[in-house]
């Protein structure tokens, strides 16, 4: 019977070439923007190399001070993170807590040549939190860092740069008009891997001034690892705990008498840039419907074009209509018919929306557009765009069917005929 | 085989109300060939479509054999109609998408059986019909008779006990519409299928057991 409607599916699809094509092209483009866009948030967000532990990592992303006349609001500085956010380290549930520099472009000239690098200062644990794929060498240590040496770690495409693919390690390159010994190799990181993407990591201890040391805001941010996902809670709460010991201890407190900042994970912490100021737990649950209706209103518009084509197409199928009921076919029995050539019509579609993602995404990763970038169609986002084209074809084919389906059958057979 | 006991059937707009058939009684037996005739609008594919259970009287009772079918829902009229009854149109009613022996299949598509069983009893009957060289056809590479042998094949390869014909030689020219009627003979002689066929001929009329006529609705012999 399958055989049967797949065969009539195919040529009803053959039959309307034009509205074959728009009906294709609504779904496969929107699978398309739906494929690519959460290839991008996977890139950003899921535990990827060399944020494999992110499920359980809470991050320091941003500072607010508020004043009755007065709002400051960027990184945390070195000074506040090192005296109220490192000693979290001794709190239980937690791992480690490493701080870290925002990345920022630095200058080098290798024979008359301007190259550009981003940069970040980072300590010793921070190469212990995150989970770098080193090509050459090694980390630096926490006794590296403590001790101010003028080491660095450099990704591939540093290297290639510098030293033209060969091995780097022993070798020094000057950046921003310091010297640095390189140590260690790693795979490029996507530019994209907020708090571990850079070209080259050195030392904080290596920077020229040494007043980043009482700054409260701009520049860095703080990672602390959890033992465990159950811990984050509790080491959340510990934060606020301290942020309020720290409004005591504010350094001009005429101007700013309140502080304001979260341990989110990542993707808390992307939602927070849009209320920075705001203290309260992210709703993430909240923001998941919120992503998941608008996801669904975008799918709504070609299932829409679709029930409004399948509606049109009624009158062309009434005679096979009637034929099928005069012969036995139950109005069930249609629905499950015309469902069937509406999943056939929707996973061709679905198909093709995943060829183009795939190659639209090739061809971002080859651009240049998002450095470093790796984006690729994997196993779960396939997943989700199957799941996707079934529910597309199911939705857009039941209505309908259904309408269909309860044509009376001898007004089915006064219409058209071979 | 058939019974019809006093069927009515009107059909109403929001101004009018139109009798297509007023107080019908009609036993067909088990075996019989009957033509039924009568001038255009006169009602008579509305008997065939209420004998074929494609529609509901307004009034009165249609019984298929002993089955009393008053108060069958879609389902089970399906299965009906589906076991007990092949339909023959006028306008031969193939599903252009499919090939012959694909169109012949429909009615076993909604039986439990095999894929292999299906395709041998559409060859079969498509032989029954003399048209065992074109099964991979379509039913526009045909002509009309070829087309309504197609349409014969695919009433009876359900095997079915009654056939309901509505002018199946209407769109054929004369020849074409002997040999149509000779199958229909054939099934009727050689395995008793019973035969309501509807017709404006009255030289095929008179080839069957007995002529019903109608005239308004109304049945006058």
């Amino acid at each position: 019977m399958i055989k049967n409607y797949l065969k009539v599916a195919l040529k009803v699809l053959q039959r309307r070439k034009f509205f074959t094509f728009i009906s294709l092209f609504g779904i496969s483009l929107t699978l398309l923007v739906l494929m690519v866009a959460s290839a991008i948030v996977d890139h950003v967000l899921a535990p990827h190399s060399p944020e494999t532990r992110s499920d359980r990592t809470l991050g320091i992303y941003q500072l607010v001070m508020k004043g009755e006349q007065n709002t400051q609001s960027t990184e945390p500085g070195y000074g506040f993170l090192d005296r109220y956010v490192r000693p979290l380290a001794a709190v239980p549930g937690v791992e480690r807590v490493s701080i870290l520099s925002t990345s920022q472009t630095a200058v080098s000239y290798l024979g008359g040549r301007k190259i550009e690098s981003q940069l970040r200062r980072t300590d010793g644990e921070f190469w212990r939190i995150l989970d770098f794929e080193f090509l050459e060498g090694g980390p630096f240590t926490v006794e590296a860092e403590r001790n101010a040496r003028s080491i660095a770690v450099i990704n591939e495409t540093t290297r290639q740069r510098f030293f033209g693919g060969r091995p780097a390690v022993g070798r020094t390159i000057e950046v921003d008009g310091q010297r640095f010994r390189v140590v260690g190799v790693v795979r490029d990181v996507p530019l994209l891997r907020f708090s571990s993407s850079a070209d080259v990591w050195v030392p904080i201890s290596s920077s020229k001034s040494s007043n980043y040391k009482e700054q409260w805001m701009n520049g860095f941010i703080a990672l602390i690892l959890a033992r465990d996902r159950a811990d984050l809670p509790a080491i959340k709460a510990e934060f606020q705990a301290r942020l309020r010991e720290a409004e005591r201890h504010l350094p001009d407190p005429k101007t700013f008498q309140t502080l304001h900042a979260g341990a989110d994970t990542l993707f808390e912490g992307a939602i927070r840039q849009f209320n920075p100021g705001d203290t309260s737990e992210i709703q993430t649950g909240k923001v998941r419907a919120v992503l998941f209706l608008l996801m669904l209103l975008f799918m709504l518009l070609p299932t829409l074009n679709l029930v409004n084509i399948n509606l049109s197409r009624i009158l062309d199928r009434a005679s096979e209509i009637g034929v099928r009921k005069a012969f036995g076919a139950s109005s069930r029995t249609l629905v499950g018919q015309f469902v069937v050539e509406n999943l056939v019509l929707t996973l061709l579609g679905a198909v093709a929306g995943l060829i183009l993602a795939g190659l639209v995404l090739e061809a971002l990763n080859a651009s240049g557009l998002l450095p470093y970038a790796r984006l690729a169609l994997n196993y779960r986002i396939f997943g989700y765009g199957l799941a996707m084209a079934l529910f597309f074809g199911v939705l857009s084919g039941v209505y309908p069917a259904w309408r269909m389906s309860k044509l009376h059958p001898v007004q089915a057979l006064r219409g058209r005929s071979v | 085989m058939i019974r019809l006991e006093q069927v009515s059937k009107q059909y109403r707009t929001e101004r009018i109300e139109t009798t297509a058939l007023d107080n019908i009684n009609l036993d067909v037996e088990k075996g019989e060939f009957i033509s039924i005739m009568g001038p255009s609008g006169c009602g008579k594919s509305t008997l065939l479509n209420l004998m074929g259970l494609l529609d509901e009287p307004t009034k009165g009772r249609v019984a298929i054999g002993e089955k009393r079918i008053d108060r069958y829902g879609d389902r089970e009229l399906a299965k009906v109609r589906n076991e007990s009854i092949g339909f023959i149109f006028q306008q031969f009613h193939l599903v252009s998408d499919l090939s012959v022996v694909d169109n012949v299949e429909i009615p076993l598509l909604y039986r439990r059986m095999s894929n292999k069983e299906r395709r041998k009893a559409a060859l079969a009957a498509l032989d029954r019909v003399g048209l065992s060289s074109r099964i991979h056809h379509f039913p526009t590479q045909l002509s009309g008779g070829q087309q309504q042998r197609v349409a014969i094949a695919r009433a009876i390869v359900g095997n079915p006990r009654i056939l309901l014909a509505d002018e199946p030689t209407g769109n054929l020219d004369s020849q074409m519409g002997d040999e149509i009627m000779g199958i229909l003979e054939g099934l009727n002689d050689e395995e008793g299928v019973t035969v309501v066929m509807v017709t404006h001929d009255p030289r095929l009329a008179e080839r069957t057991d007995r002529i019903v006529r109608l005239f308004d609705g109304r049945q006058v012999q």
